[in-house]
């Protein structure tokens, strides 16, 4: 159960986002991915996803995203900044959806870490935006999945929720699993590793792969 | 040297460079002489009188409208399997051309329609196929306009034309089965060449050569157009980064 | 088939729960064929004639009303993205949103079909192939609408692309559709028309999974 990725390298648009990254999760290691607004960190996530386009490789436990993306889907749980809720459905109706789908995790513990149970039966667009985002990242958990991919997960929690949420994220790493967060804030979490997306450092010196640039034009 | 080097922008660019003058300079030849003597030395046709001289343009465009579509079902595979921009490019190039050549066989067809069958329009398989078709031209056209990024466009277009030639081909016979064509006696099928008699049938020959380079012509110029335009827009990427 | 089942009742009730659900493409319908008498007079015999082509038509039509939303929805609130990762392939997963948006459009049309047929004077002996040509020709019409509908979301003023895309896939289905009602009203065999409606359904089954599947993955990236 390890992610290695090695010379991951982006394109958007046409534009390049970084370069040669290269780094490896370990079974039960939580990685903090870091950088400034626009330096990529959305897009990594997407592209460990298999969202999105990229160049090098990445293996999840074995399986390479670029052979058999299936394989990896089906690990990876994956929270961004939409919460993906339903608002004509309850909470309560919401997250059996996705338990049901999934058919991993336990929903009596998403229920329970989450503190849903107050809010189960009110409809999803009577929530606050907290609640909703606790209802989106109740999802992680009633996936069943090995490694988990959040993009800025903790934006409208409270410190409380935040609190418990680090809570989460440690118990599911202690039980073997990883995750990778890309986050301005401290978790709290214990002496989590770094990946720092530097823009500055990596422009420039990549040769475009644009077949539009390359070549001799006259 | 393999078919797989015009992929390259560059390499196109510099092939299409140098044939293009010589693609023109044949399609205003064969055009000119084929037209010419089409119109003015011929005989005029029993059943027709001079009207049946619009087949010199009718039948061209209307054979090249056709083959417009199946050039961009061709191109599109291609993009879709080994992703070649240029392969794309050439897809999108080709739909307008295709849409103009099917609009100009409409409205020759009308034009030719109006004496011979009294009137200008007529629910004819045929005639239908050809308006189905135009149809399939705009959708094509309007979903490239619709998306900002160049190769999700070409992914997108390619799947509509991949579907679209299913359901025009199907349509095709839909239109026959629901229509069988009451206005449409043999006589009249002028497209097929065996109804047309030698004297008409070489000018046609040359008019169908000079369209067929003058579509050849049109579509390396767009293609070239549409990389130019894919380059500026590399560069100012470039120079934005 | 767990699965399968609650993505089909979540999309039924989300259908149901959002502005009218399946009432507002039968009051579509009904607008439609209403409208039809005022375009071309209120003579019966001429009703009759074109009341096939015209109940086709009208239900093309309210097919297509609601079928921007299909993906639109998933696509603009990030549900997209997490179904991408669940266990069900994206065919499948447009399969069963095609086939709820079957049962929540074109099923209604099909029972309501008969009774603006009256309306429209339409022959007593067409009814059934009437509800019979509708019930196996609206699935191909939400089938291909769900291709349209992956093609153009997340396209800003998508819905009217979606129409230009779509109606021209419809031609066939609405020709041997509409000839079916019309062989039946004429009382000539209808098995060459309602085979080739069905065959054209079939073929849509089979293909539009496959077809607008790609388009998402590719909108996704």
């Amino acid at each position: 159960m390890t992610l290695n990725v090695s010379n991951l390298t982006c394109y958007r648009a046409g534009r390049l986002i970084f370069s040669d990254q290269n780094f490896t999760i370990d079974p039960g290691e939580t990685v903090m991915l870091r950088g400034p607004n626009g330096s990529g960190k959305s897009t990594l996530l997407r592209a460990l996803a298999g969202m999105q386009p990229f160049e090098g490789d990445v293996i999840l436990n074995g399986v390479t995203l670029a052979d058999d993306l299936d394989g990896v889907q089906e690990q990876i749980a994956y929270a961004g900044h939409l919460d993906a809720i339903k608002p004509q459905l309850t909470v309560g109706e919401n997250l059996t959806f996705w338990a049901q789908l999934f058919e991993g995790g336990s929903i009596s513990d998403a229920i329970e870490q989450f503190a849903l149970e107050e809010i189960w039966d009110r409809p999803a667009h009577a929530c606050s935006a907290g609640q909703k985002r606790r209802l989106g990242l109740a999802r992680l958990v009633v996936s069943g999945r090995v490694l988990w991919l959040l993009d800025e997960p903790t934006v409208s929690l409270d410190t409380e929720t935040t609190a418990r949420f680090a809570q989460i994220i440690k118990t599911h790493c202690a039980g073997g699993g990883m995750a990778m967060i890309a986050t301005h804030i401290d978790l709290g979490l214990d002496t989590p590793r770094e990946i720092v997306l530097d823009p500055s450092a990596m422009r420039k010196s990549t040769p475009s792969r644009d077949p539009f640039l390359s070549g001799d034009w006259e | 040297m393999s078919i797989w080097e015009f992929a390259n922008p560059v390499r196109f660019m510099r092939l299409t460079g140098k044939v293009l003058p010589w693609i023109t300079v044949l399609a205003i030849g064969c055009l000119a002489v084929g037209l010419i003597w089409g119109f003015f030395f011929t005989p005029e046709a029993i059943n027709f009188g001079s009207t049946v001289k619009i087949i010199y343009i009718h039948v061209p465009a209307a054979t090249l409208a056709i083959n417009a579509w199946v050039l961009m079902f061709v191109a599109s595979l291609i993009w879709l399997i080994r992703r070649h921009h240029v392969s794309a490019l050439v897809a999108r190039a080709a739909a307008p051309v295709g849409m103009t050549l099917t609009l100009i066989a409409l409205i020759t067809g009308a034009i030719w329609g109006g004496p011979m069958w009294g009137t200008y329009w007529e629910w004819d398989p045929r005639l239908t196929s050809f308006l189905v078709l135009f149809v399939f031209y705009l959708g094509y056209m309007a979903l490239w306009e619709a998306i900002d990024e160049p190769d999700k466009a070409a992914d997108l277009t390619a799947v509509l034309t991949m579907v679209g030639t299913v359901f025009a081909v199907i349509s095709r016979y839909a239109v026959n089965f629901w229509n069988q064509g009451l206005h449409q006696g043999a006589s009249l099928s002028l497209d097929k060449e065996e109804h047309v008699a030698d004297v008409y049938y070489q000018p046609l020959l040359l008019t169908m050569a000079g369209f067929f380079f003058l579509f050849l012509a049109l579509v390396f110029l767009r293609t070239r157009t549409e990389i130019r335009a894919r380059r500026i827009i590399a560069l100012q990427l470039q120079e934005a980064n | 088939m767990n699965a399968t089942f609650a993505v089909l009742t979540r999309e039924l009730r989300l259908a149901l729960r959002s502005g009218g659900g399946a009432g507002l493409g039968l009051a579509f319908f009904l607008i439609v064929v209403m409208l039809i008498p005022f375009g071309v007079g209120p003579f019966p015999s001429l009703l009759a004639q074109i009341a096939p082509g015209t109940l086709w038509i009208a239900a093309l039509l309210a097919c297509l009303l609601s079928l921007d939303r299909l993906f639109q929805a998933d696509f603009e609130d990030g549900t997209l993205d997490i179904l991408a990762l669940s266990p069900m392939p994206l065919e499948g997963l447009v399969a069963i949103k095609a086939t709820a948006h079957w049962l929540t459009t074109g099923l209604p049309l099909v029972i309501a079909a008969p009774v603006l047929g009256i309306t429209l004077n339409l022959p007593s002996n067409a009814y059934w192939w009437l509800v019979i040509s509708l019930a196996v020709g609206t699935p191909a019409l939400s089938f291909l609408g769900a291709i349209g509908a992956a093609l153009t979301v997340g396209i800003r003023r998508g819905g009217l692309l979606l129409s230009l895309l779509v109606l021209p896939l419809y031609i066939p289905t609405l020709i041997f559709g509409a000839r079916t009602v019309t062989a039946a009203v004429e009382g000539v065999d209808v098995m060459p028309a309602f085979l080739l409606l069905a065959g054209v359904t079939l073929l849509t089954l089979a293909l539009t999974p496959i077809a607008a599947a790609a388009a998402l993955r590719m909108h996704m990236r």
